[in-house]
């Protein structure tokens, strides 16, 4: 026996994929658009909402029974704002220079709808453990978008991966610049990472046609 | 669990309980952090001020500043004056860094006084850097810096932060590509004050011309752009009375 059973494992596995946050169930699509012309930035983002929703899941877990159904909503908007706000105070304490880096991303957590979601969704009837792994499995599924994304646009919009230059230097023209290449400017805009979720979006669904719904 | 979780009043000592429980939690994790983080603000303060002047541990490509460790001894060592200006008028004052500028802003609108303005007066390698805080408005929030003159008010050395700032654009201001453009631009014409604006199209990509006020613009982040090039204007000027005494 693994460490997972074959129920567990799947609750990692299908938001990877088949039920994935952004790509399937749409959700989370605004910090997609907005943090994803850098990578290192999107990685950032991903780690910090593996952690709030993890986290969140858990503690709406473990008081599902207790909360009253008619101001749910509240009471999960609460614990996901009390997370980060935590989280923002503890990584200004203690490792100021991380947090400066994340800077707008904490905050930016609470608007997450995948947080939400899971919360509404899954935490509200399932046990702790069980949302714990569900938490993992849609944040790591929500950071795969966001890292592809992010690696298309930051290589075609400013020709660097985590800020190194992979292309060549764009000013000095070394690299494919010599050869006539230039940056994308648009690719940093967000339109394009709205297009870009498009192609992800269409490639996926083309592998997998039991994703097209039918009408 | 056969608690009726539908009633009403259940509904109302819920709230009340979970504001009070976590209420609790926040005023107590905010005022056990506090220390810490204004601690860690002011040494950063300090490590924006040694940076714009040059003293920082840079390699390639990235900013690193002088570590939290030493920061203190080398604020001490290189800082060697920190002055409050009022109009031309300078008092000595070793904790001018401490001025939070948007506070001292506000008092000074509201009291009909005019401004304190520090200024950071550093030596290094025998020359002298007169250091000036700036503060503005980028898209979303706050932007602030560093601005280091020589003695013939040419720019040494800036740093740039900002509260807020697009990641990938408008971030990208406080990027060593784009911090580093503004060595040795002039902001002054003659005797006139022009400052330094961030400007597209200046056909100067690589910033050879260091006398047109104008440094290569950040792409996707006009708004960030346009703020950084009026703070630069307007808190530089308001230093121009007094520095133009020190140039005569």
């Amino acid at each position: 026996m693994g460490l997972l059973s074959k129920k567990d494992a799947k609750l990692i596995k299908d938001p990877l994929a088949d039920n994935n946050p952004i790509t399937i169930q749409v959700l989370g699509i605004c910090s997609a658009l907005a943090i994803t012309a850098e990578l290192k930035a999107s990685i950032v983002m991903a780690i910090s909402v593996m952690f709030v929703l993890s986290l969140g899941n858990v503690v709406i877990s473990l008081i599902r029974n207790i909360i009253p159904s008619k101001i749910r909503i509240i009471v999960q908007l609460v614990i996901a704002a009390t997370l980060v706000i935590i989280v923002d105070q503890v990584l200004k304490a203690f490792a100021y220079e991380l947090s400066k880096q994340l800077s707008v991303f904490v905050g930016l957590i609470i608007t997450n709808c995948i947080i939400m979601g899971r919360f509404e969704a899954f935490a509200l009837g399932n046990g702790p453990w069980r949302s714990f792994l569900d938490g993992i499995g849609n944040s790591a599924g929500y950071g795969l978008i966001l890292v592809i994304v992010a690696f298309f646009r930051e290589l075609l919009g400013s020709g660097t991966l985590l800020g190194f230059k992979v292309l060549g230097d764009s000013v000095e023209k070394t690299g494919v610049y010599a050869l006539g290449y230039e940056n994308n400017g648009f690719m940093l805009l967000a339109p394009m990472a709205l297009i870009t979720v498009g192609i992800i979006i269409w490639v996926q669904r083309s592998r997998n046609t039991d994703l097209i719904e039918d009408h | 669990m056969a608690k009726n979780t539908e009633n009403n009043v259940y509904t109302v000592l819920f709230a009340t309980g979970m504001v009070l429980v976590v209420g609790t939690l926040l005023a107590f994790v905010a005022a056990s952090l506090k220390g810490k983080i204004t601690e860690n603000k002011r040494i950063e303060k300090q490590q924006n001020i040694l940076y714009a002047m040059g003293v920082n541990e840079n390699d390639d490509a990235g900013v690193t500043f002088v570590s939290k460790d030493i920061v203190d001894s080398e604020f001490s060592k290189y800082i060697i004056k920190q002055l409050v200006i009022t109009g031309t008028e300078a008092v000595e004052d070793s904790n001018a860094y401490l001025i939070d500028l948007k506070k001292e802003e506000a008092e000074s609108k509201a009291q009909k006084r005019e401004r304190k303005l520090p200024l950071f007066i550093g030596e290094k390698d025998g020359k002298d850097y007169y250091i000036i805080p700036v503060r503005g408005k980028g898209l979303w929030d706050a932007i602030w810096g560093y601005v280091a003159l020589d003695s013939e008010l040419v720019v040494q050395g800036v740093f740039f932060d900002h509260a807020g700032e697009t990641p990938g654009l408008g971030a990208n201001i406080k990027e060593r590509f784009f911090m580093d453009d503004f060595k040795g631009e002039h902001i002054l014409d003659g005797d006139k004050f022009v400052g330094i604006t961030a400007a597209k199209g200046n056909s100067d990509p690589k910033n050879l011309d260091k006398t047109d006020f104008e440094v290569d613009a950040i792409a996707g982040a006009t708004i960030t752009g346009n703020g950084l090039s009026a703070m630069l204007k307007k808190d530089l000027k308001m230093y121009m009375p007094y520095l133009q005494t020190l140039k005569k």
